[in-house]
């Protein structure tokens, strides 16, 4: 039961990426299979259809649902803009009129003759899906999208806040273990996605978002701070659609934790080149992760650097659970027997050797290979 | 094939969103019980798509521990008679539920929905205070799996049940989704008018016929059948799953419903069963012979770990720590819980806080059901003269802690706590019985795997979940009323075979009552401001249940938890060294 989590997450120097475009509604596709796109490129174009209003005629005039068909003005199908009559009858003899105005823009939708209710909808809203990354289109999905394909790295995050975004990678930290504060920040970072260290703090966020920086990607961050930096606390980890300039992904943890050095060594080789990161991530069935694409000019994606997907002898691994949160270490003993904790539950554990030399024993499921 | 009540050995899955269990049952001696238990991780996502994979590992362990071989070379099953099974995958059947008056054929509707299982996203009235658009809007948002559509007494209002209808219409969410219609007979034929090419409509009987009366079973069976079709079609593996079994999948949370209306209603109790899971914390009750089901969809110590705080507060979750914890701090432990939910409790101080968090998604949980527990609203009821003085409403609610006979914990925080008395205060703490009340967990996880088993051999299933899976944690006697710390509060004459042991408990302790497990006899006596059921200062004589934490005296009244590690060594609940974990 305690192995789900044990793969961690895919950071990968050179991988294929497929990413598949698709719009929420059918519409048209605007590209083609072998189209070069860059992430601002439209893929494809539809429009929402517009919201429904009922309108009960029959209750604004005081008829029976029967009555109402003979004193409709427009009909089903027609436009009408907002304050228009829909319907009008004649008062005082004739000589008065009551009328019922259109509440919006819209056309006809329906009449029902049981409720004397005239349904409106309100005229369709464009909208488009744009390529994110760059690459090239390698399959189209009829009426919805295509599949964007590109030798790129590949990094997921734990967690994440804010959507799509691109801009040129750029290291403002020396190390992994160093903290992002808001002096780090500088005007020159703005449209760029900054990579910090083992935390950003509450006051580098407000600084970036306010310098235009498009994306910041750290090891770490206190809960509280992110609450702060948002306006809100986040409740269920359904994230992506906080209305924020910037998006932010954590790659390891929640608190001060460094970033592993395999992800600050890969993005530190990238800096400079264009990235796109979605910090969109649902922890739920269907788990999405948040992720970093930074397209490469190698034309064959090398997988075989995919390493060890498995807590073994030898393996480097970190610590997600206290004690010890945060700490790299590698296994050296897989004891066969269970380990009574101090919680007094009982566990399969690992032998570690802590990166200052320490040896502890700990439950493998609060263990993550890096 | 033969009747199900000649089958002798059954396999019984339950397809969680992270994890799969199997039993075997097997029947010798004319007696039936578990001989074995398997756990895997559910393997419907990346890399395998395939809900059996994770099944068959889980099944491979009972293999593994009997030495017997169920899974054939074909990739099929053997060596039972029957395979069952359960399944909460993906968070069950997501549905929205319409009906005319929230608090009559709307509440109804949900209560049916609920019963069997399904996830209510969201419950839309005539009179819920949102305007047509807005809801129309709402289950475009949803996007719901099914729907339940209710509302008008059979031969009664018509003209908002098409109202309703046209809502549905409306949000054109697709030609397949099912609405299952469970309102005015006389309303079908223009309903199925409306949502002609717009869903895909079923007919069951009206879940309010007439106001004084709730139908839900016709409902529920229709629920259930779309969750299959449901599962079947949008779960990797399902098809060759239902393949498998040997009567139709049904939702996890519907099966554990069946054993607990099968307990109050073989041992004549009110029952309180709280099931805390990652994501959710269901509460189930029978009381008045009614069993309600009600999810608190944001409250669980997994996904929803955060969320649970969120609601709670970090006051409320910090006063059941033995020790302090700066809220930054508990944030961002929770936060990382939240995150990698399958990491474990090492340290004791985690445990603690992960128990703080339960105590109070329980009680934000027994709160919400609490509202939901009511008699039949909206029906004129005969009132005379015996009545002068009864001041109660259809719209109280019916979970009176003074009637409740059993108390129930149900998911891995109860039957993992590595001390059986944690459990116990997790349901003291979070419910806060009142007078003579009965505590067990479901100590393997058991209740939806016998539940599903009840649906096809009852005696079996009550004969293993009583016997074997239900651990009785023993009775818990707490008085209702005001005194002062350490004034007298309660005497509690026990009868054994031989004598009578005579316990006097004062005011604002916590004590448990160690004596041998079995049913003793007793009376007990509350001083004259105290109640334990028969009023204030009068004597109960009751059976009472020394079980696996003994018989507990709970005279706390208004806590003051500047005794939580008071309250914690009473029980030894915890191993707790003196000072330094107070620190």
């Amino acid at each position: 039961m305690n192995n789900t989590n044990m793969l961690g997450l895919s950071i990968t120097p050179n991988c294929l990426v497929r990413k598949v475009r698709r719009l929420p509604l059918p519409g048209d596709v605007l590209v083609k299979v072998g189209d070069t796109v860059s992430p601002e490129t439209q893929i494809a174009y539809g429009e929402v259809p517009g919201y429904s209003v009922p309108v009960n005629i029959a209750n604004k005039l005081a008829l029976e649902a029967h009555q109402v068909e003979p004193v409709i003005i427009k009909r089903v199908g027609d436009t009408v803009k907002k304050g228009e009559a829909l319907a009008s009858i004649k008062t005082f003899f004739g000589l008065g009129q009551q009328i019922v105005p259109s509440p919006i823009d819209g056309t006809i939708e329906s009449l029902s003759p049981h409720t004397g209710v005239v349904v409106l909808r309100s005229h369709p809203a464009p909208f488009w899906t744009y390529a994110h990354i760059h690459g090239r289109v390698a399959e189209l999905i009829p009426h919805e999208g295509a599949v964007i394909e590109t030798t790129a790295a590949f990094v997921q995050g734990i967690m994440g806040v804010g959507g799509e975004r691109h801009g040129l990678l750029h290291v403002a930290v020396g190390s992994p273990a160093e903290v992002l504060d808001s002096d780090r920040i500088t005007a020159d970072m703005a449209g760029k996605i900054i990579v910090g260290g083992s935390l950003v703090t509450l006051g580098a966020l407000q600084k970036a978002q306010r310098l235009g920086v498009v994306g910041i990607i750290t090891g770490g961050i206190n809960d509280i701070e992110l609450g702060d930096f948002l306006g809100f606390d986040i409740g269920l980890a359904i994230t992506g659609q906080e209305n924020i300039s910037l998006s932010v992904i954590i790659t390891e943890g929640i608190g001060q934790i460094a970033m592993s050095d395999k992800t600050f060594s890969l993005l530190s080789s990238l800096q400079g080149n264009t990235a796109s990161i979605n910090g969109t991530t649902h922890i739920r069935s269907g788990v999405i992760h948040p992720e970093i694409i930074v397209p490469s000019d190698l034309d064959t994606p090398d997988e075989s650097q995919a390493g060890t997907t498995a807590l073994q002898v030898g393996a480097n691994v970190r610590i997600i659970r206290n004690p010890h949160f945060g700490k790299a270490g590698r296994i050296v003993a897989l004891p066969d027997d269970l380990h009574l904790a101090p919680s007094e539950l009982m566990y399969k554990v690992a032998l570690l050797e802590l990166d200052d030399g320490e040896q502890i024993a700990l439950p493998l499921a609060n263990l993550v290979l890096i | 094939m033969q009747s199900s009540n000649l089958y002798q050995s059954f396999l019984i899955a339950d397809c969680g969103t992270t994890g799969t269990s199997v039993i075997l049952i097997e029947e010798h001696a004319d007696t039936y019980s578990l001989m074995g238990r398997g756990e895997a991780p559910t393997t419907t996502e990346p890399p395998y798509e395939d809900v059996t994979v994770g099944l068959f590992n889980a099944i491979r362990h009972i293999e593994e521990s009997t030495g017997k071989t169920f899974i054939d070379k074909q990739g099929g099953l053997q060596g039972v008679d029957a395979f069952l099974c359960t399944s909460s995958v993906g968070g069950g059947l997501q549905m929205m539920v319409a009906g005319l008056v929230r608090i009559m054929t709307a509440e109804s509707a949900e209560r049916a929905a609920l019963g069997a299982g399904a996830m209510v996203m969201d419950v839309i009235a005539i009179d819920d205070g949102r305007i047509a658009p807005q809801k129309v809007q709402r289950m475009r948002e949803l996007r719901p799996d099914a729907v339940l559509l209710s509302g008008g007494i059979d031969d009664g209002n018509i003209d908002n049940v098409l109202e309703l209808t046209e809502q549905i219409a409306s949000a054109k969410l697709r030609p397949e989704l099912p609405v299952i219609f469970a309102g005015n007979i006389a309303a079908r034929e223009q309903v199925s008018k409306i949502l002609e090419n717009r869903a895909c409509l079923f007919f069951v009987d009206n879940v309010r016929p007439v106001l004084e009366v709730e139908v839900l079973e016709p409902a529920g069976r229709e629920i259930h059948r779309r969750f299959l079709e449901h599962v079947v079609a949008h779960a990797p593996g399902y098809e060759k799953l239902a393949a498998l079994t040997s009567a139709p999948i049904l939702p996890t949370q519907g099966a554990i419903g069946y054993i607990i209306e099968d307990i109050a209603e073989r041992f004549k109790q009110t029952v309180l069963g709280i099931n805390i899971g990652d994501a959710t914390t269901d509460v189930y009750s029978v009381f008045k012979s009614k069993l309600i089901r009600t999810v608190s969809g944001d409250l669980g110590l997994g996904t929803s770990i955060s969320n649970s705080l969120k609601e709670a507060g970090y006051k409320k979750i910090a006063r059941w720590l033995p020790f302090s914890m700066e809220e930054g701090e508990m944030r961002n432990r929770l936060r990382n819980k939240m995150l990698r939910q399958t990491t474990v409790a090492y340290e004791l101080n985690e445990l603690l806080l992960e128990h703080a968090v339960a105590k109070e998604v329980v009680r934000l949980a027994f709160e919400q059901h609490k509202g939901s527990v009511v008699g039949l609203r909206g029906v004129r009821r005969a009132r005379d003269v015996g009545h002068i003085f009864d001041q109660s409403l259809s719209s109280d609610s019916l979970a009176s802690l003074m009637d409740l006979d059993l108390l129930i914990g149900l998911g891995a925080i109860f039957a993992q706590a590595p001390r059986y008395d944690q459990a116990l205060l997790i349901l003291l703490d979070a419910i806060r019985p009142e007078g003579v009340t009965t505590l067990a967990i479901d100590q393997y996880s058991t209740a939806s795997h016998l539940g599903m088993l009840s649906t096809l051999n009852r005696e079996a299933a009550g004969e293993v979940f009583y016997n074997e899976c239900l651990a009785y944690l023993g009775s818990a006697i707490a008085p209702v009323g005001d005194g002062e710390s350490g004034e007298p509060c309660v005497e509690i004459a026990l009868h054994t075979e031989k004598d009578t042991e005579q316990f006097a408990i004062s005011v604002g302790s916590l004590t448990r009552l160690d004596i041998p497990q079995g049913i003793y006899r007793a009376t007990i006596k509350p001083s004259k401001h105290f109640n334990v059921g028969k009023g204030p200062g009068r004597s109960l004589t009751t059976e009472l249940v020394s079980g696996l934490c003994g018989i507990v005296v709970d005279t706390r009244g208004n806590l003051n938890h500047n005794d939580v590690h008071t309250w914690y060594e009473a029980l030894n609940a915890y191993p707790l060294s003196k000072e330094s974990d107070r620190q």
